[in-house]
């Protein structure tokens, strides 16, 4: 249990600089994701958490107590700072059984037999691999091997686990049970997580904030649902949800306290309200509309509101349907739930409501106006 | 938002910090250390040799006025421009390059044929000529030339060879010089080609091949437009080897070419390095150092880009045969006959010459005895004035000697390439850790024989104020010699070990308290077992059949078996020199078979 801060995080690898100015508050019981491309420098800020990486500026602290300030060249030791790390590779030792393993690190600490079997009992139940005590690593398959790491880490008792892709190696159907292990841990444990994933949807499923990475720098820092409704800039828009968002080019002009926005689909009129602090040009200037499939409903009937498109082509999956529509010169898709029936180049009625719709500034890609 | 990195201001604290974090990190501690061992061994050393070409000796400052001492380009003057140029350097450089060139143009073919027929083609029992294609190499290149001799030795030597035994008559072109000395290493040297070009052959996606099939193009145009190009880098690399190996060989060409007088650069510097002026010696050993260095550095100039596709992974090792057709016969009798005539027969003979009373003169009973082997002096009217090896107290220390050597040398090195191995894999993309690895590569530039002149020059007087004592003539010399000169190799696999060894478990354990010691301890050295045994059989067998580094350095004290079969073979007591090539030939190959049990590859050990 415990809230870490870092200010001013600076890294540099040679003339490379892979973490620009980080600024990050991960309050005591989050579970804080890292999340980004790869190379954006999110595993390197958990390197950094974790005291294997020196950060050339900035200071950290955990619980107010400072294990990073680069100004007097002080790192705290990684066994000092009260944490532990669940590798991508796991890391397990392959000369140590998952027994010798987990205790490891216990008998470092010198901790009575006992209580190091104890822990090691309490681990092995917690993940549920009791019976894989004696065996090596390279005898588990690749999920257990997963759950023993985790078992390693959490027998140390931490009040920060760093998780740096853990699922990554593992297959899909593997990968949803551990999300679902995942959030129980932290919940039965009530530690401060961090993990990293470049997966958006372990991101938006598992944590209570998000931490959106773009190339070396922090874009934005929030609850999952406010992340994915308002995307901060189109590249963070771009990044989060799937089927991908969709984007609009248009035209929008600021009158009498309303955002006046045209594009090829409608008119629209936002209050001031919505909108967010960026600045807005004066007169006409080019915004992105962005709307999430979802958002997109489509009728075979003209109903008051709706507008008139064309399917440009229909992809049924069973659980869902995506359809690709045309209005004017724009492409865009909409997601159905359940089973859908349309045919090529007939014309449908599309419904979007105007609230959850954002708005972004074409030129400094930032987020204008807000949905909710 | 780019923010620069700044300059900050004086703080003490910061300082203390810095220092400590620098201090308190064993490893940092290790890896400045070895920086400075490496330095102390093997760049001081070389610049030790440098500075005494230019400085003037007793016997010269004797002979021509001066001080001892004084700054001089005698030496230089004596090798380059004097009237003795032609027969100190010109001559045997010249020497030198034929022979490389030609074992170059006899090797680097066979070689590559090889190991395109071993891997490529469906010749019929691989397994088998695989494992038989590599054991020439496996035995050392003077023994090579003894075998050599015990065929074609004619009278010039005094004593007769098979062939000349048999009423042949052997011309001394062929019995001895370039000729002898080119198809000798030819046999040895042509393994790099092989192991080059049949690994780089492997690593080749055969769906390359196959889309050259559909296209349409036929065997022989894919073997010339696509499979050769690919392969191209490790042939040239292979060239480059035979080339830098072949010019600094000492044993080969001393025992095949000094008996007529025709001198390689290396037999010519050693008659200097043990005789006088020593300097001329160590000034021809530049020159040769710089010729190999020259070499070794064009090429990875010239193929340093292109050579990243020698290693293309591809999809899986399934690759499909070339069906050699009626071309299948023919080559696996040149297969059968290389084999003969490059490893059985001469084995035979040289095997045959330890029983033999007289040398060539056949097989018959009357001929025959175990003298050589366990002979008593009084029996020794009829042979020669010594005892049969086996009684030979000459031969108990050498074999004595050799183990030795062996076992200390290859401990100490072993432990050290894992060490640097170590170093370099941890410190990749740092400056200490391509600092390593360069150091610890220069002795790979040297022969044998020039790395060990180098030794010589820095040792034989005390150093740094007596803290180091004269080291001349001692064992201790020897191991320092045997365990430098075989780091490149030994840091090489100790590197491909520690690679296998990802950081991730030493950082997870890092993470749960352990200090470095314990990581070592607990961690890396657990892991490292394996190829610690293999990398260690390998440099023991490499230090087992050495010859040409030692050479400069033995004596009637410290000599290994090679030596005194070298030796003997030179003051002509042919069955002698044989039974013991035959004893160090039987050595490696237990070592081998031993090595192979762990796992060890005999490719690997260049």
């Amino acid at each position: 249990m415990s809230r870490i801060e870092l200010k001013h995080i600076d890294k540099y690898y040679g003339d490379n600089h892979v973490l620009r100015d980080i600024n990050l508050v991960i309050e005591d019981g989050d579970f804080m994701t890292l999340l980004g491309p790869s190379g954006c420098g999110k595993t390197t800020t958990l390197r950094v958490v974790s005291g294997l990486e020196k950060p050339q500026n900035g200071v950290m602290t955990i619980d107010g107590e400072e294990m990073i300030n680069a100004d007097l060249a002080y790192y705290a030791e990684p066994s000092k700072r009260g944490l532990n790390l669940v590798f991508q590779s796991y890391a397990l030792w392959p000369h140590m059984t998952v027994r010798e393993n987990i205790s490891f690190g216990l008998k470092i600490q010198k901790l009575p037999k006992e209580e190091i079997e104890k822990r090691l009992k309490d681990s092995l139940r917690m993940m549920r691999i009791e019976e894989y005590i004696d065996r090596y690593p390279n005898e588990l398959s690749g999920g257990q091997q997963q759950r023993v790491a985790i078992a390693r880490a959490v027998a140390s008792n931490p009040k920060l686990l760093l998780l740096d892709e853990p699922l990554s190696n593992l297959d899909a159907r593997l990968r949803i049970d551990m999300r679902s292990e995942l959030q129980r841990i932290h919940r039965e444990l009530g530690t401060t997580i961090i993990y990293v994933t470049h997966d958006q949807v372990e991101a938006l499923t598992m944590s209570t904030k998000i931490a959106l990475f773009k190339a070396g720098e922090l874009s934005q820092v929030d609850a999952p649902m406010d992340l994915y409704m308002n995307p901060i800039d189109l590249e963070a828009a771009d990044f989060i949800g799937n089927p991908r968002i969709n984007f609009l080019e248009g035209a929008a002009r600021y009158e009498n306290g309303k955002l006046m926005v045209k594009c090829e689909l409608s008119d629209y009129a936002f209050d001031k309200a919505d909108m967010t602090d960026e600045p807005i040009p004066n007169g006409e200037f080019p915004v992105v509309v962005a709307i999430r499939p979802e958002q997109v409903q489509i009728t075979e009937t003209q109903e008051p509101g709706s507008l008139p498109v064309k399917v440009y082509a229909n992809q049924p999956a069973g659980s869902e349907t995506l359809v690709s529509l045309q209005a004017g010169k724009s492409d865009f898709l909409s997601k159905q739930i359940g089973l859908a029936q349309y045919d090529i180049d007939q014309t449908v009625y599309v419904h979007i409501d105007p609230s959850k719709i954002n708005i972004y500034d074409a030129k400094s890609t930032r987020l204008i106006k807000r949905a909710h | 938002m780019k923010r620069k990195r700044e300059r900050r201001p004086f703080n003490k604290t910061r300082l203390k910090n810095q220092i400590l974090n620098v201090v308190k990190n064993p490893f940092n501690m290790i890896v400045a250390i070895s920086l400075v061992i490496l330095f102390c061994l093997i760049v001081i050393p070389l610049l030790q040799m440098i500075a005494s070409t230019f400085t003037l000796a007793r016997a010269e400052a004797k002979r021509y006025g001066g001080e001892v001492g004084d700054f001089t380009l005698y030496y230089w003057r004596y090798i380059l421009v004097s009237k003795l140029s032609g027969a100190t350097l010109w001559g045997p450089l010249k020497n030198s390059l034929v022979v490389g060139f030609f074992t170059v143009i006899v090797s680097v073919p066979l070689g590559s044929v090889l190991g395109w027929l071993m891997v490529r083609s469906d010749i019929p029992g691989k397994k088998l000529l695989g494992m038989l294609v590599v054991i020439p190499y496996m035995i050392p290149s003077w023994c090579k030339a003894l075998a050599w001799l015990a065929v074609f030795r004619n009278k010039t030597s005094g004593s007769l060879g098979f062939l000349a035994g048999l009423g042949i008559p052997i011309p001394d072109w062929l019995a001895y010089g370039p000729v002898a000395i080119v198809l000798c290493m030819s046999l040895h040297y042509y393994a790099f080609s092989y192991i080059h070009v049949s690994s780089a052959l492997r690593s080749i996606n055969s769906e390359l091949e196959e889309m050259g099939e559909i296209c349409g193009a036929n065997k022989v145009q894919i073997l010339k437009s696509i499979t050769l190009p690919l392969v191209l880098p490790s042939i040239l690399s292979a060239v480059v080897m035979t080339l830098s190996k072949a010019i600094g060989t000492y044993g080969v060409a001393a025992n095949l070419g000094s008996r007529i007088g025709y001198f390689t650069l290396a037999t010519k510097m050693k008659t200097f390095i043990n005789g006088s002026p020593q300097a001329v010696g160590y000034a021809m050993s530049l020159v040769l150092i710089s010729l190999a260095a020259l070499i070794i550095f064009s090429n990875q100039r010239i193929i340093g880009v292109r050579k990243s596709y020698a290693t293309i992974g591809g999809k899986g090792g399934r690759s499909n045969e070339m069906h050699l057709g009626k071309a299948k016969i023919p080559l696996m009798v040149f297969l059968v006959f290389f084999l003969f005539f490059a490893m059985v027969a001469p084995m035979f003979v040289l095997v045959m010459e330890t029983f033999q009373v007289t040398t060539g003169n056949g097989y018959g009973l009357s001929n025959l005895t175990l003298y050589n082997w366990i002979g008593t002096l009084d029996e020794a009217q009829t042979y020669t004035s010594m005892e049969g090896i086996f009684r030979n107290k000459e031969f108990g220390k050498a074999v004595w000697n050799t183990i030795r050597l062996t076992f200390i040398g290859s401990i100490i090195t072993a432990f050290c390439g894992q060490f640097l191995g170590y170093i370099s894999t941890r410190g990749r993309g740092k400056w200490y850790g391509s600092a390593t690895e360069q150091l610890v590569f220069v002795p790979y530039l040297m022969s044998g024989v020039a790395f060990s002149s180098m030794y010589v020059a820095m040792f034989s007087q005390p150093r740094l104020g007596g803290l180091i004592p004269s080291l001349y003539g001692t064992f201790t010399l020897i191991v320092l010699t045997s365990v430098v000169k075989h780091f490149p190799f030994a840091s090489r696999s100790g590197t491909a070990n520690m690679m296998q060894i990802a950081v991730e478990l030493e950082e997870a354990a890092d993470i749960n308290g352990a200090n470095f010691w314990q990581r070592m301890g607990k961690i890396v050295l657990p892991l490292a077992k394996n190829g610690f045994i293999s990398g260690f059989m390998l440099t023991f067998i490499s230090i087992a059949k050495e010859l040409d580094l030692i050479i400069i350095m033995m004596d009637k004290h410290t000599q290994t078996m090679s030596y005194l079969a070298f030796t003997y073979s030179q003051e002509g007591y042919n069955q002698m020199a044989d039974a013991i090539s035959v004893c160090v030939l039987l050595f490696i190959l237990v070592c081998y078979i031993i090595a192979n049990r762990f796992g060890a590859d005999i490719g690997k050990a260049w």
